[in-house]
């Protein structure tokens, strides 16, 4: 197991140092002069020009600039936003909130989701698995900001059961609705893959001794059908939980959650590039070592992966 | 050699100083009969003839492919739907208007004509659809062929930097490079945006496919009757390991329909003068309370579009997987 750590971690540093640099290329590589555009449409002092250049290190060689970059992200320091707070004084306050989000959203997708795929599994071919089926592929087909607002205007506007926005400090029952929709997309994958795994593992061997040994269905389904069907969705629910940390954006923003995607939202919305910078940065880091923690996870539980070299 | 009954070990002729041993195992021959005949007169089958007989007995097939069709023949030819112009005649008097009589789904905040700008919206969304699967696909089976099919350093290098790529969500690349190329909003700058972030998922489908073929029978002969190696490739392993490519083609297809309509809803996708469902979602968002059909309208147009080339690939899907054929 050692190994297999090492070996992901090694493997993790050229992706990290790929996907850094092509963010910073993407943005410091771009035509116009970031310098002469704060000075708008005045004429700038050479000499102040000349100053700030040397304060951003833009008078140095591309790479170098890459590097003093680098470096900061290694000290733990992302930048400035563009209110002039560290991006990590942000951090610090705004991820606990999307981090209560997503666990919510992900407590939600999993019990629907392994419930109603489960049934639709274990009932192929009738009213219940056509049915469920069909939902889920609409849940699918509906972008996220359309769930949102239906889901604002029927459960906020409409029945009056739940707030449309947000309130400060983000209380638990605030967020049940925009987890609801977060979830929505992710109920509709695991239902579809609860429902594979539970029709292959239903056809097994296995399954067959278990009923003619005479044990009913009530022991059956849950400790040799369920059991043996999970594998492949909590590969999938341990990628999400990555995916909903950074993909939440949308959803927070219109839902006003104060977590991390929607600080991202409204630098987006305001036009503040360098804040966009940083927070994607710092999305994708925070998306890299969930999936380095999920290929870590599965490795220990299975141990097929482990050895493949 | 036959001339030795117990088929044991026979003392081979000496070759170039060395000598080999030979078994034979003895051999029961029968002769061919009827059932070892080959039917030349049966139908003709493969892979993408058995996968149009199943497709075409199924009615999500039939109702996606007309969806599509309808969609498509609006974003060619505007003007056979509304006569409208969707952006010129609008009166402010007429915001956020219920329907009227020649404007079928009333008007906008700007007091334009919903279903006018809904018509002409369609192409900027097939438009982006298109531009970004040529660039994913073109991408994804250059990558995903070399790197599967020559394996080595080249898969090494292939790979580790398509997983660069993949590690970054495409949404929020595209909104990065968005923002940096915010003085060139254009369709093609936006499908550029989503395009070179949205190909490794092709390439690594291509790639797990190409190991699988790589290693067939038909393969070995082909290097036995001495194609090169590229050649190969070309003809032999490519089209046998396409048919994912298209499934998952016509999947990201939709998924670019909707992330040009989620990067214009952020502010980051097309400039106003561009027709786009995403920016008429973006502009209604603040009057859900008041008027939700300006919101709503556009946004039934994206989802049955998206619904349309979803539905489309993964019937597509059933039909070349024998293993998702099993699940129905």
């Amino acid at each position: 197991m050692t190994g297999y750590i090492f070996r992901r971690i090694l493997q993790a540093i050229p992706v990290f140092l790929g996907t850094t640099f092509l963010i910073y290329f993407m943005v410091f590589a771009m035509p116009g002069d970031p310098i002469v555009a704060l000075f708008g449409d005045k004429t700038p002092n050479p000499a102040v020009v000349a100053q700030l250049r040397a304060q951003y290190h833009l008078d140095q060689p591309f790479i170098v600039q890459y590097l003093i970059y680098l470096g900061g992200i290694f000290r733990g320091d992302f930048g400035l936003s563009f209110s002039g707070e560290p991006v990590t004084a942000i951090l610090a306050r705004t991820f606990p909130v999307t981090a209560r989000l997503a666990i919510l959203a992900l407590l939600f997708e999993t019990f629907f989701g392994i419930l109603v795929g489960l049934v639709s599994g274990l009932r192929k071919g009738k009213l219940f698995d056509a049915s469920s089926l069909a939902v889920s592929l609409i849940l699918i087909s509906l972008p996220i900001f359309v769930i949102a607002f239906v889901g604002q205007y029927v459960f906020g506007v409409w029945l009056g059961w739940a707030r449309t926005t947000v309130s400060s400090g983000a209380p638990l029952q605030d967020l049940i609705l925009p987890a609801l929709v977060l979830a929505s997309v992710s109920f509709a994958q695991i239902v579809r893959l609860t429902r594979a795994s539970v029709i292959e593992t239903s056809g097994l061997d296995f399954v067959r001794t278990a009923y003619s040994k005479g044990l009913s269905s009530r022991r059956v389904i849950p400790v040799h059908i369920l059991r043996n069907s999970l594998i492949p969705v909590v590969t999938y629910l341990a990628t999400d939980f990555g995916v909903l940390l950074v993909g939440a954006t949308i959803t927070e923003g219109i839902f006003n959650v104060p977590g991390v995607g929607n600080t991202l939202y409204q630098a987006i919305i305001r036009g503040e590039g360098p804040t966009v910078v940083s927070f994607v940065t710092v999305m994708v880091l925070i998306y890299l070592v969930v999936n380095i923690l999920v290929d870590l996870f599965y490795g220990l539980l299975d141990p097929r992966i482990r050895y493949v070299k | 050699m036959s001339s030795n009954p117990t088929g044991g070990p026979t003392a081979g002729t000496p070759v170039g100083g060395r000598s080999s041993t030979h078994y034979v195992a003895p051999l029961d021959e029968t002769p061919l009969v009827s059932v070892d005949a080959v039917k030349v007169a049966e139908k003709r089958s493969n892979l993408w003839i058995d996968a149009w007989q199943d497709v075409r007995r199924r009615p999500m097939f039939w109702i996606s492919a007309a969806l599509i069709l309808v969609v498509a023949l609006v974003a060619l030819f505007p003007g056979l739907f509304t006569q409208t112009p969707p952006n010129n005649n609008c009166i402010l008097g007429n915001s956020n208007g219920g329907p009227a009589d020649g404007h079928p789904l009333g008007f906008t905040k700007q007091g334009c004509d919903i279903y006018s700008r809904i018509v002409h919206g369609t192409s900027t969304s097939l438009s982006v659809g298109f531009i970004v699967i040529v660039l994913t696909s073109t991408l994804g089976i250059l990558f995903g062929a070399f790197a599967g099919f020559y394996g080595g350093w080249v898969d090494a290098v292939l790979s580790r930097l398509g997983d660069i790529f993949f590690s970054i969500p495409y949404i929020l690349a595209a909104v990065v490079i968005m923002s940096v190329l915010s003085q060139y909003r254009s369709v093609w700058s936006i499908s550029l945006a989503i395009g070179i972030f949205a190909w490794p998922s092709t390439a690594r489908v291509l790639r797990s496919e190409i190991l699988r073929v790589k290693n067939a029978d038909f393969v070995m002969a082909s290097t036995a009757l001495g194609l090169s190696r590229f050649k190969i490739l070309l003809k032999h392993v490519l089209p046998n390991s396409i048919a994912p490519v298209i499934v998952i083609t016509t999947i990201s297809l939709a998924g670019a329909i909707v992330a040009e309509a989620s990067l214009s809803f952020l502010g980051v996708g097309l400039g106003s003068n561009i027709m786009s469902w995403g920016n008429d979602i973006n502009q209604a968002q603040n009057d859900l309370r008041t008027a939700p059909q300006t919101l709503i309208l556009p946004s039934i147009a994206l989802s049955v579009t998206v619904f349309a080339f979803i539905s489309l690939g993964e019937v597509v899907r059933d039909a070349l997987d024998p293993k998702a054929r099993a699940l129905r």
